[in-house]
């Protein structure tokens, strides 16, 4: 690379009393780009985030923003802003010394923070509201300050810490395009923790999957959707349908599992392909499941099975499959071309995918 | 400031050993009351003599122990008789207090209860003063009109009561009302669906769910009432409760005779203090 | 409503009622009633404003009042700079079982009777006390010396008495103050000490006001404390009261006096509320 990354973390550790909450974390975001670190809570995202903003203390590892050590600087010193889970807009001024505030704090004259507080809430795009306070806003327009407040101060790198979890559904689908498109107008590196897989897939540029204190893989949404490095990101990324059993057969990459319930299953195994004798789980995506009225030619996951209830969701139908021998569930997508829409509870009903449109990975340790 | 922020060595000692100096004099002049009862010496002061319990269980004088101090035991009788009917009458009247405020909506509603809060932030002295100027222009125009006594009027055990209760009750009512905010009045609703009468549902849901605040008002008026000074003094008569008593002998000089009674009182006040705190703790 | 309902509303409207005529308002109007009626004879009254008067026209009445009122605003200052701090660390920089215990550790001196604590302090402070000794021993001194009967020992006895009442509100509100309030400012750029003034202290302005109101009021009308810490000679307002009622037994004089201490009293609880737009049932109603 010829510039340095504006974020770098090498070996990044923290040990707490009993248990280490990040594990030797390594990566690099480069400037201007947006950064998601997924994972389950507990998986130590936020003590991640919040030793890059400097509240927590590495107990090893170093950490660079534009190639200077951040590790002796204090919180007020970084040239990191942060958006705080409930945001943390001080109730005690209005918004115009919200987001005043950071330049005030670094000696910028009275007039001058006035015409740069103006210009960043016109570029968030609520020009004019600096007088009011801050619950006469509605949960978007908060969120927005808070970015103002932060962005204000032309930061390198800005963190979110799951900014959307406390909105409703509705307004979270629409700050997800929001927060991508003034990502894009500051040309700022963000970076944003969430356990939420949809924000992250649609928002990033690159996402790393966090777990038990590490990182398990480091991608972009399409890679950790189609190519997940381990059991754990198929899981976790996306739904997938999750059969565990024996491997019974291996032919390259291609390898032969049944089930715990007893059905032969054939994926593919990307990574290491696990021994005849292990213990293995397959994902296969709802929607590389193809449904038919008859029995498919020589498709090798081919099964008769039973109806077990259709979930309408308008485009996202989905309809649950009962194998009768063995009573393991399958979800598949409900194609939309209209030839599925009478399928009714009891049906019979033939669902195939390619070996390849699955994955195996050998059973996680638990 | 908050510990996830980095700050100097120097400072976080320097703020503690502020903290442990503070609750060094907190602590001393408890703790030389409570030293100087086991002094075996008439003055309650230094040198140390030697220890002994005499100052609480000795007969002969000038050793007479607090079980043995006529004056003293009948004063904390004294003390409890007015505490008890002080705790009665507050939390009754705080009870209702709280039914009413929280319960009911009418006119004037707001300013009753800034009515109710006054007694808060009038001193105590001027309360005392003020009921018994007042009982005693009562008693002076009835004994004019009836020529008959109403010496319940004058200063005395009766006045005490009423003085104490006057300002204990807003107490009581705040404790109360606090309590009866968090209760969910579909319970009660729900008692009536199910054939309650209305006061059948407030006796059987409202009134148990409220019993842990009303206990706890209670012990702290009790222990209010116990240490009561400012607006006993100006009522009392020739019963004098145990403050009263304490400071007329602390006037002429002490024994060490007052510092058990004090180490007694501090064993009772905390003990009083902790459980009325354990019957707050049972509201979450 | 119907009419059962009404009556159960009248029968809890009753002992309010009772309560506040009878102990509350009837008994101050009475107070203000003697206090402008000015003795001619034996029983005779008239009316007027004489008890003020005198009130006015003798330097020691009128001086010990200011006293009490400057000193009582002194206490407030020194118990609030006194107290934040330790309110500041147990609310945020404990957390647990330590908070419990430091707050418990804070609440147990309260709960022991006023004269206790006193008496404590007269112990520690007499000629022959505790100070005195350990003073001599050290060889700071070299005789005994009287730390008792001046207006150090009545400012140390107030502060002790009335710094809980400081520290509670203080406790209760720095506690509601989010953490992240903090580290967002520290985030921005801010340094410890804008922090405490742009964020901290606005925060806590109910808590504050609260504490202040009530420690300036107890101290105010604070009668024990004073009276034995600060000896015969420690010209307190309560203690002019104290002995126009009971000693003087001049009844007339000693309700002009209180009515004068409760005008105060309410006027600066009135000024205190104004000043931070804070509402008496908000302050109070805890």
């Amino acid at each position: 690379m010829t510039t340095p990354a504006d974020l770098v973390c090498k070996d990044l550790t923290k040990d707490f009393d009993k248990f280490r909450a990040v594990d030797r974390v390594s990566f690099e975001v480069p400037q201007g780009s947006f950064f998601s670190i997924l994972g389950p809570s507990g998986c130590g995202k936020t003590t991640l985030l919040r030793m890059i903003a400097g509240f927590q203390f590495p107990t090893s590892g170093d950490l660079l923003i534009k190639g200077k050590s951040m590790i002796d600087v204090g919180p007020s010193k970084r040239p990191v802003s942060m958006v705080f889970q409930h945001l943390a807009l001080f109730p005690m001024m209005n918004i115009g010394k919200n987001v005043g505030f950071g330049l005030r704090q670094r000696g910028v004259p009275a007039a001058e923070i006035k015409t740069r507080v103006g210009r960043v809430l016109e570029r968030v795009g609520l020009p004019g509201i600096e007088d009011r306070q801050v619950d006469q806003l509605s949960g978007g327009q908060k969120q927005r300050v808070a970015i103002a407040r932060c962005m204000v101060l032309e930061p390198d790198v800005l963190l979110l810490d799951e900014p959307l979890g406390a909105l409703d559904l509705k307004l979270r689908e629409h700050m997800k395009i929001e927060l991508k498109s003034l990502q894009a107008e500051f040309n700022t590196t963000f970076v944003y923790i969430t356990h939420d897989q949809s924000e992250a897939l649609v928002m990033s540029d690159n996402i790393a999957v966090m777990n038990k204190g590490r990182f398990d893989q480091i991608g972009t949404a399409k890679e950790l959707y189609y190519e997940p490095a381990n059991a754990f990101v198929a899981g976790f990324v996306g739904d997938a349908n999750k059969f565990s059993g024996k491997i019974t057969a291996r032919d390259g990459q291609t390898v032969s599992l049944v089930t715990d319930g007893g059905v032969t299953l054939h994926a593919q195994a990307v990574q290491a392909v696990p021994e005849i004798g292990a213990r293995a789980q397959i994902f296969v995506r709802p929607e590389a499941i193809a449904l038919s009225k008859t029995a498919p030619a020589n498709s090798p996951n081919a099964s008769a099975r039973v109806v077990d209830s259709v979930l309408f969701n308008g485009a996202n139908s989905m309809v649950l499959l009962r194998d009768p021998q063995s009573g393991e569930l399958l979800q598949v997508t409900l194609p939309q071309t209209g030839a599925f829409l009478g399928l009714a509870k009891g049906d019979t009903v033939y669902a195939s995918w390619e070996p390849a449109q699955a994955r195996c990975f050998a059973a996680e340790a638990a | 400031m908050i510990p996830t922020i980095p700050q100097t060595k120097l400072l976080k000692w320097s703020y503690r050993a502020y903290v442990t100096l503070f609750f060094v004099y907190l602590a001393l002049p408890l703790t030389v009351v409570s030293v100087f009862a086991f002094n075996n010496s008439v003055f309650p002061s230094l040198p140390w003599e030697g220890f002994t319990m005499a100052w609480f269980f000795g007969t002969e004088a000038p050793f007479i122990g607090v079980f043995n101090e006529r004056s003293i035991m009948r004063a904390i009788g004294t003390s409890a008789f007015v505490a008890v009917w002080v705790a009665g009458l507050a939390v009754f009247v705080g009870t209702c207090n709280a039914f009413l405020f929280v319960r009911h909506d009418f006119r004037g509603k707001g300013f009753l209860y800034i009515l109710m809060l006054l007694p808060l932030i009038i001193p105590g002295v001027i309360l005392g003063i003020s009921i018994l100027v007042f009982a005693s222009s009562v008693a002076n125009t009835l004994e004019d009109n009836t020529e008959m006594w109403f010496d319940a009027l004058r200063p005395g055990l009766v006045l005490v009561i009423l003085g104490q209760f006057s300002f204990i009750t807003t107490f009581a009512t705040l404790v109360i009302s606090a309590r009866l905010q968090k209760f969910d009045t579909s319970l009660e609703e729900a008692a009536l669906n199910l054939g309650a009468t209305k006061w059948g549902a407030v006796r059987q849901i409202t009134l148990p769910f409220l019993l842990p605040a009303i206990m706890g008002a209670g012990v702290v008026a009790v222990l209010m009432s116990f240490e009561n000074f400012n607006t006993t003094l100006m009522l009392v008569g020739s019963d004098s409760p145990l403050t009263i008593t304490m400071f007329d002998k602390l006037k002429h000089g002490s024994t060490p005779v007052l510092n058990a009674v004090s180490l007694l009182l501090m064993i009772v006040s905390a003990g009083l203090g902790l459980l009325a705190l354990l019957f707050q703790r049972g509201k979450d | 409503m119907t009419d059962k309902s009404k009556l159960g509303f009248y029968l809890l409207l009753m002992p309010l009622l009772l309560w506040l005529i009878t102990l509350i308002i009837l008994p101050h109007i009475g107070l203000f009633m003697v206090s402008i009626s000015e003795k001619i004879g034996v029983r005779q009254y008239e009316t007027g404003l004489g008890n003020y008067a005198v009130f006015f026209n003798e330097p020691l009445y009128w001086r010990t009042f200011a006293r009490t009122a400057f000193m009582s605003i002194f206490t407030t200052v020194l118990t609030l700079v006194l107290g934040f701090p330790v309110a500041y660390y147990i609310a945020k920089l404990t957390r647990g079982r330590t908070k419990t215990t430091l707050f418990l550790m804070c609440l147990i001196p309260f709960w022991v009777s006023e004269l206790v604590r006193t008496f404590g302090w007269m112990i520690l402070l007499r000629e022959t006390g505790v100070l005195s000794n350990f003073l001599q021993y050290t060889g700071v001194i070299g005789g005994p010396v009287e730390f008792l009967y001046n207006d150090g020992a009545i400012m140390v006895g107030l502060v002790y008495t009335s710094i809980l009442f400081m520290i509670v509100p203080l406790v209760t509100t720095l506690d509601s103050l989010d953490d992240s309030l903090i580290e967002a400012g520290y985030d921005l750029g801010g340094s410890g000490y804008s922090i405490m003034r742009e964020i901290v202290i606005p925060h806590a302005m109910p808590g504050i006001v609260s504490g202040c109101i009530v420690v300036f009021m107890l101290s105010l009308g604070n009668y024990l404390t004073p009276i034995l810490l600060g000896g015969k000679d420690s010209l307190w307002f309560t203690g002019l009261i104290y002995t126009q009622f009971i000693t003087r037994f001049n009844w007339e004089l000693g309700s002009a006096f209180g009515f004068l201490l409760l005008a105060l009293s309410s006027t600066i609880v009135f000024l205190g509320l104004k000043l931070s737009r804070q509402s008496l049932s908000d302050t109070m109603g805890r």
